[in-house]
């Protein structure tokens, strides 16, 4: 019993700061049973929300999943900042402080980056693309389950059984046993495998739907900018993921059951795992940014009331980023001794990168030129991005050249640079994305004061916390650092650095406000089309029903909407009573979060090597499997008369 | 302008901005900018022919950012022109793709360059060789023609590269003097090669750049750079004054803890691989091995 007692909760569970987010976490979930059992809401939210394949509503779990998870992470870092504020600070410990980076790092990628992206295909790519859902919705729902369950698991990690601690690279030998005993690391890799399951699911799930489910007459050249990029992002995760998997699950045999792939001795090798790790990883940075380069071409071109500048060079320059993403890897470890060759092969390949990503800016800019700019929340996003984007872009081509990563190598250089694009590019573009189509999957609008207030405070917050890095990478500072003497001259960019996080964190707090506030005072959208939009998602009501279109559109060019209101042509969105046929959808489903649960349940077996619950998650999983196949009842109708009734509160009957 | 008055040119905006960012007001705390060897100053270089290049793209993508922003807003009365159908425009793509492609070429020469030269000790240079173990969370430094071993501390003569053969008994590190130059990993069962040169004597800190656990703060270690006779009397002053190393030793040197700087005259051959498996001594490394009497 206290052997077991022993294992849950080590040391690092019993700090005081992690018992009082014990005692937060209970009084949270009382609350939160408290409501759904007291307002008798259990039924609608296993009917409505768990058991849904409505891409539109997976969409807006993605988001709240995110939102928290950019809480959770966005704590971790402001802890970080808090330490290193000020010299010697004793803050945290180094112990502590190791954990805490590595959930920062961990949960700022696959469980606030990630999630929100998918968030964003959900709600705008069927719509956009004229399509009634994704091509495979239990598939989606399945995706979003394990996600969440992987989320879950990687989050109650340092409550029960202790926080993993190697940095979210996780590199070997760091990570077998003999350095790094305990379970922590466990969760690490099963969270990492589980949702790398649910991404992969994804990017099938959008590369076919984009493929094979666009409206008639959208050809590939007439698509959004945005399906471009979300399909080249689903290419990407298909051959990016595997090797992460490989990586974790080889680490995951040689912690658990005493195999020598990257230990030590008994011819372990290290470096394979940082090759598989990063021949994921780098792909992985443009999976992160190209999503948020399709948006900002979609929000850039609707605000500037004006077509996209360049739209086949911006296609093209999409694909040689995919192309090439898949040869700049090693750039990541220039300094692990592969040779002069490899290196420069490296090195230009990564300055080769630079010359599409480079077109697409100078395309923004000219998108602008020539148009009329409206400075709402959502393109103030988008604006932020280029002249901060730029910099991090120039940075990395600093990085590329081979000699100049010796010393830039690890420093905090490295760190405000990938800062400097995964927020500056990412999380800028998520954000507009976030303004942009929040209306139409809530049918409110944002208000748009308090979004400026919080756009604000993040954007001067960022240049304040991330600029200072970069010099203090010169001055030698190296990351991962819990704490650092006088006399290196560190401090005062230090304290300035950690002003500027909290500063950010100010405009997270405003943002969710923002959310909330909306959601009960916000404007409501009765158009459909706030922005006077360019697609075909604002051709249809806000929130758009159920099955999205009453009548499939059909595209004849580009900017589809855009072309239809030219043409003065809008009245196609309604429909005539006798034209209404009964719309086939995919009926709600509960084994996506059944077999989501099992993954849970195994990954916890795993995790403290007990097989038999390891061994009864897979058996739930191969029960929902086999349930899953031979479900044959898996869609509905929607009888005519009720989309006759829905069109008609929207006043889209014609006739 | 002759290529060094812009060459000088260039270092005196970089350096003006460095010291416009550093609050203390203290330029020297800028390692990076303050080279000690040619390692350093040929890589110093580097980083300013990046960022002096970057810096003109910076600018061309911020002042026509401000200008479109300014002149094309949508405000009543705007005079600016409004073409909502202009798409594309041949002369300008290309010449955007003119501006980078110049941009990548005028970085991507000298990195070939320097990648290459930077890979071998220079030519009729007969480099000191120091073989280097990082441990939890230490470093072990031996000098196999001296026969001497020291932790977190070493003596290197100036004016006379050093090549430093790095391996790990412990989780990765890299190990990092940034005033004399850039870093190389430590890893497990691998050699991996890197030389340094200090060409004006003095003290330069060095440390770790790759965590690996929880006392990676304390890998930090100094180089003390003097002239050839200096440093061969602090050799001799070393292998007369302080104790051998044993296996025994060794083996306390591998507990999870850190140490003040420690000397010992003598140690056992076995600390360090006589042999390694991989890739690393086969070809495809980052540097020629020179043969090292061992």
């Amino acid at each position: 019993m206290s052997s077991l007692l022993a294992l849950l909760f080590p040391p690092s569970t019993t700090r005081n700061m992690e018992l009082s987010a014990d005692v937060l976490i209970i009084l949270a979930s009382a609350a939160i049973i408290f409501y759904l059992t007291r307002w008798h809401r259990w039924k609608y939210l296993w009917r409505e929300w768990l058991t849904t394949v409505d891409h539109k509503k997976i969409g807006i779990m993605y988001l709240i999943a995110a939102v928290t998870m950019l809480f959770r992470g966005g704590t971790d870092a402001l802890l970080l900042r808090a330490q290193l504020a000020v010299p010697n600070n004793h803050l945290l410990g180094p112990l502590h402080y190791d954990e805490i980076f590595t959930t920062h790092g961990t949960i700022m990628i696959f469980f606030m980056a990630m999630p929100l992206i998918f968030a964003m295909f959900n709600i705008a790519i069927p719509l956009m693309i004229g399509s009634r859902d994704v091509a495979f919705p239990r598939l989606n729902a399945i995706s979003f389950w394990l996600f969440a369950f992987a989320a879950f698991l990687f989050n109650i990690s340092f409550v029960i059984g202790g926080s993993p601690n190697a940095g979210w690279t996780a590199y070997p030998p760091l990570t077998e046993l003999a350095f790094n005993p305990g379970v922590g690391q466990n969760y690490y890799l099963m969270a990492l495998v589980v949702t790398g399951l649910g991404t992969t699911a994804t990017g099938i799930n959008f590369l076919v739907t984009i493929l094979r489910m666009r409206a008639p007459g959208m050809t590939l050249m007439r698509m959004p900018m945005f399906a471009w990029t979300t399909l080249v992002t689903s290419v990407l995760i298909l051959f990016a993921f595997p090797p992460l998997t490989v990586a974790m699950v080889l680490t995951l045999f040689d912690r658990l059951f005493g195999t020598a792939f990257f230990t030590i001795g008994r011819g372990g090798m290290p470096m394979m795992y940082v090759n598989l790790f990063w021949l994921f990883g780098h792909p992985e940075v443009y999976i992160l940014v190209l999503p948020s380069f399709g948006i900002f071409s979609e929000v850039v071109a609707t605000f500037s009331r004006k077509k996209l500048f360049g739209y086949s060079t911006m296609v093209y320059s999409v694909l040689a980023i995919t192309f090439l993403s898949y040869g700049t890897w090693v750039h990541h470890f220039f300094t692990m001794g592969a040779g002069a060759a490899v290196n420069v092969f490296f090195g230009l390949s990564t300055i080769l990168i630079a010359i599409p990503t480079g077109i697409k800016i100078f395309n923004w800019i000219f998108t602008m030129w020539n148009g009329r700019i409206k400075m709402t929340v959502a393109m103030m996003w988008a604006l932020a991005f280029i002249p901060t984007f730029v910099v991090g872009g120039a940075t990395g081509v600093m990085l590329g050249a081979v000699p100049g990563d010796y010393q830039f190598h690890n420093s905090y250089f490295l760190i405000a640079h990938f800062h400097n694009v995964i927020i500056g590019g990412t999380v800028f573009g998520l954000m507009s994305g976030v303004y942009y189509w929040w209306p139409k999957v809530t049918g409110r609008l944002l208000n748009e004061r308090q979004g400026k207030w919080a756009f604000w405070l993040f954007f001067l917050g960022f240049w304040l916390t991330f600029m200072p890095q970069y010099a203090l990478g010169f001055m030698g500072m190296t990351r991962r650092m819990y704490t650092y003497s006088h006399g290196f001259g560190w401090s005062s960019l230090n304290l300035i650095s950690t002003i500027g996080a909290f500063v950010m964190g100010a405009g997270f707090v405003v943002m969710v406000y923002n959310f909330v506030w909306s959601q009960i005072h916000g404007e409501i959208d009765v158009t459909g089309d706030p922005w006077n939009g360019r697609t075909l998602e604002w051709s249809t009501p806000s929130p758009a029903p159920e099955y999205n279109f009453a009548r499939i559109p059909v595209v004849t060019d580009r900017d589809a909407w855009w072309a239809m209101k030219q043409e003065q042509k809008t009245n196609v969105v309604q429909i005539k009573p006798q034209e209404i046929t009964d719309i086939e959808l995919p009926k709600s489903s509960g084994i996506p979060f059944l077999m989501g649960l099992s993954f849970f349940v195994f990954s916890v077996g795993m995790v403290f090597s007990w097989w038999w619950i390891a061994g009864a998650g897979f058996l739930g999983f191969v029960v929902c499997m086999l349930v899953g196949t031979f479900d044959y009842d898996d869609h509905k109708e929607v009888p005519r008369q009720e989309i006759q009734n829905t069109e008609s509160a929207f006043g889209r009957l014609q006739g | 302008m002759s290529f060094k008055r812009s060459k000088r040119a260039i270092r005196f905006i970089f350096m003006a901005l460095a010291i416009g960012l550093s609050v203390s007001g203290c330029g020297n705390d800028f390692v990076l900018l303050h080279p000690a060897g040619p390692v350093a100053a040929s890589e110093l270089n580097l980083i300013e022919i990046t960022a002096a290049t970057m810096i003109v793209i910076i600018l061309i993508v911020w002042v026509l950012f401000g200008i479109a922003l300014v002149r094309f807003r949508d405000t009543p009365g705007n005079k600016a022109p409004y073409r909502p159908l202009w798409d594309h425009n041949k002369k300008l793509e290309l010449g955007v793709i003119a501006v980078s492609v110049v941009a990548a070429v005028i970085i991507a020469v000298p990195t070939w360059n320097k990648t290459f030269a930077l890979a071998h000790v220079p030519k009729g240079k007969s480099p000191i060789v120091i073989d280097v173990t990082s441990l939890d969370w230490k470093w072990l430094f031996e000098y196999p023609s001296q026969h001497i071993a020291t932790v977190n501390y070493i003596d290197v003569p100036t004016n006379r590269p050093v090549l430093f053969e790095l391996t790990a008994d412990s989780p990765m590190n890299t190990f990092w003097v940034p005033q004399l130059g850039g870093m190389e990993y430590t890893m497990p069962s691998e050699v991996l090669p890197l030389w340094l040169e200090a060409s004006k004597p003095g003290l330069y800190w060095g440390r770790s750049g790759n965590f690996s656990g929880s006392g990676f703060v304390h890998m930090t270690f100094n180089v003390h750079a003097v002239p050839a006779s200096t440093f061969n009397a602090w050799v001799r002053n070393v292998k007369t004054t302080q104790p051998k190393m044993t296996m025994a030793d060794y083996r306390q040197l591998l507990k999870f803890n850190w140490i003040a700087p420690r000397y010992y005259s003598a140690y056992p051959a076995a600390t360090f691989p006589a042999e390694t498996h991989g890739f690393t001594l086969e070809g495809g490394m980052y540097m020629e091995m020179q043969p090292t009497p061992k």
